[in-house]
Parts: C-alpha cells; structure tokens; sequence
C-alpha cells in the first residue's frame, strides 16, 4: 500500500461522525467506467449486509456518539430491505443514501417521505449524474442510464426530496462553469426548482484505475504535508466504513486488504495510515464524501471564484 | 430562579440588536449573553458595540470575530459552494475595512467559550459546538446521540450555540438541553421578517428555554444597507424572511422550509 519513501502518516480518529455503511456490498445495476470500487452486476468481491447486521453497527455506532449515518454500495437499492433500513435509521440519526435512483418505485418513496416527515432528520439522497447530456453521462455510466436516473430524479423531486446530484469531474477543471450551468439548467427544465450538486474528483482505484492508470509513488501524503492542513478535511478523521469485510478507514479504500481496521467498529477506532493515493486525492480536495462537500476547487484554494454563475436564479 | 438572556449573531443587525435588548431588559433578565459574529451581512458594523457595552452583554468569540479581530482575509464561516463563499467575501470585506481597530482589539480578546455554573446547572455558551467554532449544528443533521456525547464529553448539562442562523433544541437524556439560540441579526429564512432570540429560565432541576420573536424596523436596516451598496440579495433577506444566499450549507430539511 505504501510505496512513498518515508512510512506514511497516521491519523487518529476524532470522533465518529459519519458512519458509512456499505449496505449493498458491490452489487450495482450500473458498471461505470470510473467506479473506484470497480461495482458491476456480480461483483460479490464486497456482500450486501443484513438487516440485523445494519442495525446492530447502528446502535453500536450510537453507543460512540455517531452524528450521522451514510449507506453506500455497489447500489443500496438492490437491497431487498433498504426502505426497512432507512425507516429504522432516521428513528435515530440523519440518513445519506447514495444512488443511482434508476431502481427507485413510488410505494419505497411513499414509505421514505412519509418516515422523514415523521422524523426530525433528514433523509438525503445523493445521486450520481456524470453529464447533463445523454451523450456525456452514458459514456460513462453505460447505455439508457442518463434517462433512467433522470427518472429517479424526477420521481425524488415528486416525493418533496431535493436530491444532491454529485457528479465525478471527468472533465477539465477550467470547463466546471459551464458544465456547472448545464448540469443546473438540465435539472431546473426537469422540474428540480432549486437543484443541489456536488462535484468529486475522481479517484485511480477500481474500474478508475484501469481506464487511467494508478497513482504514481509519489502521490502520497507525507507528514509534512499535515502542518497547517485543516485535517478535519479527510474522511478518516472522523468516518469508518462497515463493510461485509469488516471495518474499514473510510467508504473509498474499501477493496483494500490494508485499509481494514478489525472486524468491529469497536476494533476499528485506532488510527488511520494515510499510505494510499486515494487519500493523497481526499487531501487535495477535502471533505469528499461528506453531503457538505466543496463542489469547487481545492482545500488550498479555500474561495475560488464563481465565475459569473451566482445567478441562480 | 434565574434568568438569562442568550443572544446569537448579530451580524452587523445593531436595529434588531437593540430590540432584543430592550426585549431582555423588560423581562427583567440577570444577565445577556452573546454567542459571536457581532460583524457580517449587515450595515455599519462599529454600531453593535456602544449597545453590547452599554447593556453590559458578555460576549463570547465567534469565527467572524476572531477573523476581523485578526485581519484574516477570510470569515472562517465554513461554506463549502462557491456561490455561498462569494457573498461572504462581498459581506466580509465591507466589514473589515469599516470595523474600527478598538473595536477589533476588543473582539480578539473575548473568550472562545463561557463556563457557567447556576442554578446546578453547568451551562457551556459556545459559537459552533464545543468543539469547533465553525461547526454546523442543524437540527435535521445531528443525532441525539452525538449530542449526548458532546454534553458527557464537555461535562456540561446545557449547550448554547448559535452559528447556523436558525434556532432549535432539543432534550438529552439525564435532564440535559442542547440549544440553537437563532440570531438576530436575520431572518430564519421562514418569510418573515422578524429574528429571535433565546430566553433560559434555569431553576434547580429545571430549566425552560423559550423562543422570543424580535420585530424591529428592518425597512430602514434595509435601506441602510442599499446606501452602503451591499448586495441586494442580502437586502432581500431581510426585507422578505427568505435566505438567498448560504443556501448549499444547509440540509434538506431546512433548505425545503425555505423558498430558494
């Protein structure tokens, strides 16, 4: 894992924020050509958990004081029991759902508006769009996908849910104001009045990596390169990911042998070895996998220019 | 029995500032307490503090504070969008440049956070949490367990903070209180021009906090605030009660109540 000269930093966990939970392992309707985790219709390599387990990591996550709760995939839907898990999760902490929303039915969505509505919390939807063309995103998602998550989007927007559209900057960074607009005027003219999005960089693992090559050795965080960094920016400051492996630093090094911490969050709350390449990329952009995330420029670049598109109206 | 007065940020609003005093006032209040971020969004900033000095308000610091006080180039207010941080630029740098240095000394010196033990209470007054200055607590995004842990962790029984700009609280269990005490210094993006603050009787074993609504001339807050040219989009805000700028940071919950 780690190729850098130096032995790679460790970083203690802060708190458990986030709870990631990688709920359908990584099984996935889609096979996108940048997926870090390399998902595809039978990729059992990570399993789908069970509703007792899912439960049980909840409450043990509770029991440290957990602030949030993220499930993840492979595609979370394909999970015979997610809407049962999400009711169960919003009883008792924030949800985050990330999805393809190609697969959603209405009588899941009746159920899931009607349980936020019930709750105090918030049930966010994050669903992946990698173009505002059908052209752009099924280049990369795969044939039919654009028309059938903009259906998704539409039936969310239906149920009163205002879905974080994150897609992964396959593009020039230069060109982010005009895919911004196009992405923001595709959403408004599909009946989305005040469309959220977040951007992600992407990340040499999985599919990613065979279509662009891996990170080169010296693309590694170094303990230098901590001082003065805000390192609340990285996931593994304050996340773990549950998977069917075990626990894991963080939702992105999943595939990882090393990056497992124990079989219980109770074994995985030591610190973390910021050794991969990925966390070189988490560094440089900060705060990648929380629904908070900066949709533009880097941790360095801390108030980037708008560029003309705060007319948002 | 006592009685406090826990007033969030004020963001330059010194015309709602001084209502909500004269509100504390007449409610006979033992003491006001402010949560930081006297500067931002508003007019004429040096107005805050002959009223936080003359009503003899404790203020603690908040993240705008510490940055004014230090003449940062940013407003440490933790947006995340582009559009977001654009508008607090704009606010910021007004701020800045018509802040008067005694008035920045004063501010670096204020505490980060107040201790307070009454009634057997301990009371914790902070600006984010207790942990970060700058954090976000949302109502919709933050469990009750994390908050449990922030009081066992702190050792506290009642956290005040302010930060997002709209009120909430919530009971933990063993009898302790988390609270979101709002701002006055704008509107909760609700449509309604009026702001809050937060009134906390505390007596041994008890303690209620209660929401007090704030009307003030915010017509002429607003026409002040087209004098000094800042951004109409903030003029908006408080003329309608709809936010129009910060919208990204906020979760779905509270983003849905809104209309932008």
């Amino acid at each position: 894992m780690n190729d850098s000269p130096s032995p790679a930093p460790l970083l203690e966990l802060d708190h458990l924020d986030h709870l990631w939970i990688q709920v359908a392992g990584t099984l996935c309707n889609y096979q996108c050509y940048h997926c870090f985790i390399s998902c595809h219709p039978k990729n059992h390599n990570l399993e789908m958990l069970s509703f007792d387990d899912v439960t049980s990591v909840i409450q043990q996550a509770l029991e440290l004081g957990v602030k949030e709760i993220y499930f993840t995939g492979g595609e979370p839907f394909l999970h015979r029991r997610m809407v049962d898990i999400l009711e169960y999760t919003l009883q008792y902490a924030p949800a985050t759902v990330l999805t393809n929303a190609s697969v959603l039915r209405e009588e899941w969505l009746e159920r899931l508006a009607e349980a936020e509505r019930r709750s105090v919390y918030s049930l966010e939807f994050r669903v992946s769009l990698d173009g505002f063309t059908e052209q752009e995103n099924d280049a990369i998602r795969g044939p039919g996908t654009f028309q059938r998550t903009m259906d998704g989007i539409e039936k969310l927007v239906r149920w009163g849910f205002l879905p974080i559209i994150s897609a992964v900057r396959t593009w020039p960074v230069e060109k982010d104001p005009q895919v911004i607009s196009g992405f923001l005027g595709l959403l408004r003219e599909r009946g989305y009045r005040r469309p959220r999005l977040k951007l992600l960089p992407t990340l040499r693992l999985g599919a990613e990596r065979d279509r662009s090559g891996d990170y080169r050795p010296d693309e590694r965080i170094t303990s230098g390169m901590l001082a003065d960094y805000p390192l609340d920016q990285l996931v593994c400051r304050s996340a773990r990911a549950v998977t069917s492996r075990g626990v894991c630093v963080c939702p992105i090094l999943v595939e990882m042998a090393e990056a497992y911490l124990g079989k219980t969050l109770h074994e995985a709350l030591g610190p973390a070895r910021l050794g991969h390449g990925a966390c070189w990329t988490c560094y440089q952009f900060g705060a990648i996998c929380s629904n908070a995330g900066r949709s533009e420029g880097q941790v360095s670049n801390r108030f980037p220019e708008t560029r003309g598109w705060h007319d948002w109206r | 029995m006592a009685r406090l007065a826990l007033i969030g940020g004020v963001y330059s609003n010194y015309l709602a500032l001084e209502q909500a005093l004269l509100d504390a006032r007449r409610r006979s209040v033992d003491a006001i307490y402010c949560l930081g971020d006297l500067g931002a969004f508003g007019p004429h900033p040096d107005r805050v503090f002959p009223l936080l000095w003359d009503y003899q308000v404790l203020c603690i610091q908040g993240n705008y504070d510490d940055s004014i006080a230090r003449g940062l180039d940013n407003c440490q207010c933790g947006y995340t969008d582009p559009r977001d941080n654009y508008f607090a630029q704009i606010s910021y740098d007004y701020t800045l440049s018509r802040t008067s240095p005694q008035f920045r000394q004063w501010m670096g010196r204020l505490p980060k956070q107040l201790r307070l033990e009454c009634e057997g209470w301990r009371v914790l007054l902070c600006h984010g949490s207790p942990r970060r200055v700058n954090e976000f607590l949302w109502e919709s995004t933050t469990s009750t367990a994390f908050l449990e842990w922030l009081a066992e962790t702190y050792s506290t029984d009642l956290i005040a903070v302010t930060h997002t700009g709209i009120k909430w609280k919530r009971r933990l269990k063993g009898d302790r209180w988390f609270v979101n005490v709002g701002v006055v210094g704008r509107p909760e993006n609700d449509g309604q021009p009026h702001v809050w603050y937060t009134l906390l009787d505390l007596e041994p074993k008890r303690a209620d906090i209660r929401f007090i609504p704030i009307t003030y001339d915010f017509r002429r807050l607003a026409a002040e605030m087209q004098q000094e040219k800042l951004p109409e989009e903030f003029v908006e805000t408080i003329v309608t009660g709809w936010w129009t700028t910060c919208l990204e940071i906020l979760p779905q919950k509270e983003r849905r109540r809104g209309k932008w």
